[in-house]
């Protein structure tokens, strides 16, 4: 019991160096930087949304793109068309999302497995349509592109934030607190009753209900969760890239990104599509930016890498690594290390000689 | 009145007819065992009574009548339902999977309490609270089942062959606990076996069910001594 006290500790402690990171990176970084990592922070926020249904709950998902988009054009739309302050408008697609979470949900019911996938597949190809149906903004197309006066901060903001030309520290504040708050409603959510609910009903849906659970409750009740995660993602994806836009591509590419996060990250833990969604968004840029510069003068790896189908190409060959090498993403491995060091092997299990009854 | 009455119970999957009119009944307090052959339907008549499967029919509990309610509600009511096998939630610590069984009570202190009475009753759970409950061996998981499905203070258990897959010998420790807590606690049972030595040893009354009707009932003793119960059941 020492060592799980020691570990405690040794999280709490880690949580603590990176927050401190966190808040003075956009005074380190230039705005490039700074504006990558508030895109880390986005994308990690809808995989924790998302993390919420698949990982937990055991619904999978590969339409999150959809309401991500939705919370970017409501977020959008209410500042481009009607002029609202940006903030104001999370307001709005935090909820809107989660209604339209429950009315997805509820079909949701009806189907498992791959089927529901192909359902949730269904919403990232039909919300481009939509948006092209309804949306006639820049040059009458779907795309909502704005400037930066549109999103700049509110006058009550001190301009040690906002300094002049540098909107990206105020987007990037806004979006990292809008993650620490989501990532401290996922713990609350992970120990809280629902919490062991949406497991019970993962691993065995009939057995929950025999414990009086109300397992069609519980799972529109996570589909609206992350719907809500996911929208207010796409808001913050607005203030951050100041535009908001959807292609059939992008959507489902982003719905993607998500589940890849969430899988890379760590499944079922809560930190670890945080993470992932960092190294989505830093493995790419690294893989089209850095790595050229790194094969140096050897040609045959520059030639290469400078066809525009390599850097996806090694995407895909990192991901299929490491899905082989940490099966249970990132944080699961270093949470297994951990526990290795620090008591022994976790899959060890002493026999008991103890009788099964008194 | 009895706690449970069941009168003509019809229940099956899709157009596959199980049950064809199945009437028995458990008063407050009793045991009552139902003996069956694989395929006579006995699964079906509890997944029928927790409301798992739709089903046609009288089913009073408790002076309310449960036929449709959801399996939820039917659990909040006081029933509670060890699954065949056993229902386990894997990945949850035996601990946490205690916590589950009380999903319907807001007792806080009490439901530690109780948590800590089935680790004395179980010793084996009490050592392994922290494990994962898949890890652990098949009769550790039956007793987390019957520990789970008590946490929630029903009124009825329904027990669907707790002996299966069992040795022998745990099979005996677990019939001889689920007698104490009938007795000790007054929790009435209604256990479907093809054990028929050992569940009726602990029952007061039993029914047999062949292909979806009860075509024997009485008390357990006359059960033990009936020819056709004995040749099929006992093995004698």
């Amino acid at each position: 019991m020492r060592s799980r006290r020691q570990l405690q500790v040794l999280a709490l402690a880690t949580a603590v160096v990176v927050l401190a990171f966190l808040i003075v990176l956009p005074h380190q970084y230039g705005s490039t930087n700074t504006t990558r990592w508030a895109q880390a922070l986005y994308i990690g926020v809808a995989a924790m949304g998302l993390n919420l249904l698949t990982g937990y709950n055991g619904q999978v998902s590969i339409g999150h793109g959809a309401f991500f988009g939705l919370g970017a054009y409501t977020s959008a739309l209410l500042v481009n068309q009607h002029g609202w302050q940006f903030l104001p408008t999370l307001l709005v697609a935090g909820p809107l999302c989660f209604l339209v979470g429950v009315a997805v949900g509820f079909p949701a019911l009806r189907v498992k497995g791959l089927y529901l996938a192909l359902v949730t597949l269904g919403l990232a190809v039909l919300f481009p349509d939509l948006t092209k149906h309804y949306v006639h903004v820049t040059g009458g197309t779907n795309l909502v592109a704005m400037t930066g006066s549109e999103l700049a901060p509110p006058a009550w903001v001190p301009t040690s934030v906002s300094a002049i030309g540098r909107d990206d520290q105020w987007a990037y504040y806004v979006t990292l607190a809008i993650a620490i708050g989501l990532f401290l409603a996922a713990m609350f959510i992970i120990r809280s009753r629902f919490g062991r609910a949406l497991i019970a009903v993962r691993d065995h849906e009939a057995a929950a209900a025999t414990v009086g659970i109300n397992t069609s409750f519980v799972k529109v009740s996570a589909f609206a969760i992350s719907a809500l995660y996911a929208g207010l993602a796409g808001s913050c994806s607005v203030l951050v890239d100041h535009l908001a836009n959807a292609d059939k591509v992008q959507t489902f590419q982003i719905s993607i990104e998500f589940l890849v996060a969430v899988v890379i990250g760590g499944t079922a833990t809560v930190v670890g599509p945080l993470v992932g969604g960092w190294l989505v968004v830093f493995l790419q840029h690294w893989i089209s930016d850095s790595l050229p510069k790194h094969v140096g003068s050897i040609s045959v790896l520059k030639r290469t890498l400078a066809n525009p189908a390599a850097s996806p190409a090694i995407f895909g060959i990192i991901l299929i690594l490491f899905v082989f090498v940490l099966p249970d993403g990132l944080v699961g491995g270093v949470r297994r290390l951990v526990s290795r060091i620090g008591r022994g092997d976790v899959n060890d299990i002493q026999p008991s000689t103890t009788p099964l009854t008194t | 009145m009895s706690l449970l009455e069941v009168r003509d119970l019809i229940a099956g999957y899709g157009p596959v007819r199980v049950l064809h009119g199945v009437t028995f009944n458990v008063d407050e307090g009793e045991v009552v065992v139902i003996l069956g052959a694989n395929g006579a339907g006995k699964t079906t008549t509890l997944r029928a009574l927790s409301g798992m499967i739709p089903a046609k029919g009288v089913v009073a509990f408790a002076g309310h009548s449960i036929v449709g309610w959801q399996t939820d509600r039917i659990a909040t009511a006081g029933v509670g339902h060890v699954p065949q096998g056993r229902g386990t939630l894997s990945d949850l610590t035996v601990h946490d999977n205690l916590l589950l069984g009380a999903y319907s009570r807001r007792d806080r202190a009490q439901i530690n309490a109780d948590i800590e009475r089935w680790y004395a009753i179980f010793p084996r759970l009490g050592e392994r609270r922290m494990q994962a409950a898949g890890s652990m061996s098949g009769g550790e998981q039956q007793m987390l089942a019957i520990a789970r499905a008590l946490m929630s203070r029903p009124r009825l258990v329904l027990l669907d062959e707790p002996s299966l897959g069992l040795a022998p010998i745990v099979t005996q420790e677990l019939f001889r606990t689920l007698g104490d807590l009938n007795r000790e606690d007054g929790v009435s049972m209604l256990v479907v076996e093809q054990n028929a030595g050992l569940a009726l040893g602990i029952a007061k009354r039993g029914y047999v069910l062949e292909v979806g009707r009860i075509v024997v009932s009485g008390s357990a003793d006359e059960l033990a001594h009936n020819d056709d119960v004995r040749r099929a059941y006992l093995g004698i």
